[in-house]
């Protein structure tokens, strides 16, 4: 009913529309809420950017758009719609028909991602086959394509090598081409360059910008480096103990966050303008354990700025996902009344002076 | 000109301002390659780290980046002797410990200490805390046993621990928590310096800066010496005055941050500078301009001839292949080695070390010519060599 009613409201549907997720692992010790009402929309061609800490519950929901939690104890609800179908709704059998075809994932580290007892391009070779109806050497022969599109050198040869005989960043080429073979819709890369050095993180950064405009496929990164995410994505969504705390446009999200805890990721990274004399503002405390999340916003026992909230809120009572200051592409969830001005005026000078003088 | 060159390095041997605690001079490590089979025969070397020259000065960090295989942690774990190298000096408070023998080795723990990059397999998950942070004491016996306890206790304190949980075990601890617990082990024993070799690496954003900036707090009380290794290039910046770049084995640049960061003069300094990601980049839309390297490092166990960058570079010319360029020092507290060596756009058109190394434009050898002996020392000098003019000046 409710994506019907969000559905209505827009022109048309989203390519992947998820709504009110929830991921739950039942333990010994309780139940841990992984992922707590994520809703988020993407369309065709774009690229969504989820940043958060380790535990936020990025990579669980990622799983769980790829249907991977078949066959755990989790328990799922919500919506996850793509392209008009539900995958929550399907049967392990026909989400291992989409799997790969319609939705493809492209994993962190792609050394233990990879079968060390088949050769690279057997690996490459069996994911066109299980979509498509033809020979080996049919497959073997896309697979020398796909290679080549990622810019393996020599691909005619390499696709006989093992994963151990590639680099880490021909690896990782290998495993978009893997992702990529039976032409995605959508892509999740979880962490895609994260084990990579820069000048490698930059290649393969280009290689998926150049593929997502000629296969037009909509793409979610997830990554906890906000350059990347600035470099990458049309959207950022900011979650923190299983919950999108922060959501918008790429620009508006980075340039005028209004979440103490957005603050706080973009405070505690060194730039390489920024001034070395001022010490680094990290974000007080750990990240707060998923059996007993905080009262009221989880945030709060980390937040240096809930006193300006008046009374007990933040301690109290969680606050919505809702539009703020700066129009309704931008929601955040925070009580803080005038987020704006407590950035401009407070983060801002300490972690960027010269854009401050700037305005 | 070249009669400048020559008696520059004889005028002004390394005469450093300040006062290096750490001196690294030529330093190489190459790991032997077996062959299978019953005989395991050595058929080649992997040169790890091959002439590595620097100097860490009192109270202060040196910055090592690189890419990963270019052997700034074998640098780091030479330092603190856990490798022993093939060849060159590494002087501590002057004196050689490059070849001292293992059995000889207990009182230089004592002053150079590690802390390693993964605080999950760095810790005996089978000691508490307190025996992991106190086994320095008791092995160097620096305090009586029933000493360590209260000292262990004022370590957690210092790193921000509580010290009641002296007797937990490293799984009771988070990611960050365990970082400390591995920086207070390597503060046991009050050492001058510390290597640090990739330190925050494995952590969490939100916690990286609690991590750093307890180092430098660690460093201003303790007035400890930092031999810092990472491959973020911002945290080193924020983290260290000098900063050195690392290429397969080398060292390509080393200047104060400032220098490095706004002036490379190294194509390799200036391609992986350019390839990191900006979150200003968010205001502006897109990706940013950058130096695309194509391919991938080479291997260290068949390195390029002559300059090893020369087969990823843009402006590798006959010469680099024939001629390794020297780490020419082009600035007060700049070096370089590059036979091209200039600023982003401003490379110049022939090049810079011809007289330097006693060669032509095309790294032919000039007949007659004498090429400057100086050019693997650790430190700076007084006197170096402008790229504007080509002739040695000072201050």
């Amino acid at each position: 009913m409710d994506s019907m009613a969000s559905r209505a409201t827009e022109p048309a549907p989203s390519f992947l529309s998820v709504r009110d997720l929830q991921v739950h692992f039942p333990t010994s010790d309780g139940l841990v809420k992984a992922v707590n009402g994520l809703t988020f929309d993407l369309e065709a061609g774009k690229t969504l950017g989820i940043v958060g800490e380790s535990g936020s519950g990025k990579s669980v929901s990622s799983l769980a758009i790829m249907g991977l939690h078949h066959g755990t104890n989790a328990q799922i609800s919500g919506e996850i719609v793509l392209e008009g179908t539900d995958l929550l709704g399907l049967t392990p059998d026909e989400m291992r028909q989409r799997r790969g075809r319609d939705v493809a994932m492209i994993f962190q580290d792609p050394l233990s991602a990879m079968h060390p007892y088949y050769t690279v391009g057997n690996q490459i070779a069996e994911a066109y086959q299980v979509h498509h109806d033809v020979s080996r050497g049919a497959a073997k022969k896309r697979a020398i394509e796909m290679l080549d599109r990622v810019g393996i050198p020599n691909a005619q040869q390499r696709v006989d090598d093992y994963p151990h005989q590639f680099s880490g960043g021909m690896r990782q080429r290998a495993m978009i081409a893997m992702g990529l073979i039976n032409d995605p819709g959508l892509l999740i890369a979880d962490e895609p360059t994260t084990a990579l050095d820069v000048t490698v993180q930059a290649q393969i950064l280009d290689l998926l910008q150049d593929l997502q405009r000629e296969f037009n496929s909509a793409i979610i990164i997830i990554t906890h480096d906000l350059g990347v995410v600035a470099e990458m994505a049309d959207d950022v969504l900011v979650m923190y103990a299983g919950r999108a705390v922060e959501h918008g446009p790429t620009n508006e999200i980075l340039v005028h966050p209004e979440m103490p805890y957005t603050w706080g990721l973009l405070s505690s990274v060194p730039d390489v303008t920024a001034d070395t004399d001022a010490r680094l503002i990290p974000i007080p405390g750990n990240p707060p354990s998923l059996l007993n999340p905080p009262s009221g916003c989880s945030f709060h026992p980390r937040c240096p700025h809930k006193d300006k909230v008046p009374g007990d809120l933040c301690r109290t009572t969680l606050p919505d996902l809702v539009p703020g200051q700066r129009g309704p592409g931008h929601t955040k969830r925070c009580h803080l009344a005038d987020p704006e001005s407590i950035y401009q005026s407070e983060i801002l000078p300490e972690i960027a002076p010269d854009l401050v003088e700037e305005r | 000109m070249s009669a400048t060159a020559e008696e520059t390095p004889s005028a002004a041997p390394s005469t450093t301002p300040g006062n290096p605690i750490l001196e690294v001079e030529n330093l190489r490590m190459y790991f032997p390659v077996k062959s299978s089979g019953l005989v395991r025969r050595t058929v080649g070397h992997v040169q790890a780290v091959d002439g590595v020259s620097f100097q860490v000065e009192k109270g202060t960090s040196l910055g090592l980046v690189g890419e990963s295989g270019c052997g700034k942690s074998t640098t780091g774990r030479m330092v603190t002797r856990l490798y022993q190298p093939t060849g060159g000096a590494i002087r501590f408070e002057g004196k050689d410990i490059a070849q001292t023998k293992p059995g000889d080795l207990k009182p230089i723990r004592r002053e150079i200490q590690m802390i390693f990059q993964d605080p999950y397999t760095s810790l005996n998950p089978r000691h508490t805390v307190g025996a992991i942070v106190g086994a320095p004491l008791a092995i160097h016996k620096v305090v009586p046993r029933d000493k360590i306890l209260p000292r262990v206790q004022e370590l957690l304190e210092v790193v921000g621990l509580n010290p009641e949980h002296y007797n937990r075990y490293p799984h009771e601890f988070s990611g960050g928590q365990r970082q400390r617990i591995g920086i207070a082990r390597s503060l046991t024993l009050q050492p001058k310096l510390l290597v640090a070799d990739e330190p925050v690496s494995a952590l969490d954003v939100s916690i990286q800066a609690q991590v750093v900036n307890l180092l430098q707090d660690v460093q201003k009380e303790f007035g400890i010496s930092f031999l810092f290794i990472a491959h973020d290039l911002a945290i080193v910046r924020h983290f260290c005055p000098e900063v050195a770049v690392m290429y397969l084995g080398k060292i390509v640049e080393i200047a104060d941050r400032d220098t490095l960061y706004e002036r490379p003069h190294h194509p390799y300094t200036q391609a992986l500078l350019s390839a990191v990601p900006d979150v200003k980049q968010a205001a502006i839309g897109g990706r940013r301009e950058r130096i695309r390297l194509q391919g991938d490092v080479p291997s260290p166990i068949n390195p390029p001839s002559g300059c090893r960058f020369r087969t990823r570079c843009q402006f590798a010319q006959e010469i680099c292949a024939k001629v390794e360029p020297p780490l020419l020092q082009i600035g007060p507290r700049h070096k370089v080695a590059c036979h091209f060596a200039g600023e982003l756009g401003a490379h110049p058109a022939t090049p810079v070390t011809m007289d330097v190394c006693g060669v032509d434009a095309q790294g032919s050898p000039v007949p007659g010519a004498t090429p400057v002996e100086q050019l693997n020392k650790p430190g700076f000098d007084d006197r170096w060599y402008d790229l504007k003019t080509q002739q040695f000046t000072g201050r």
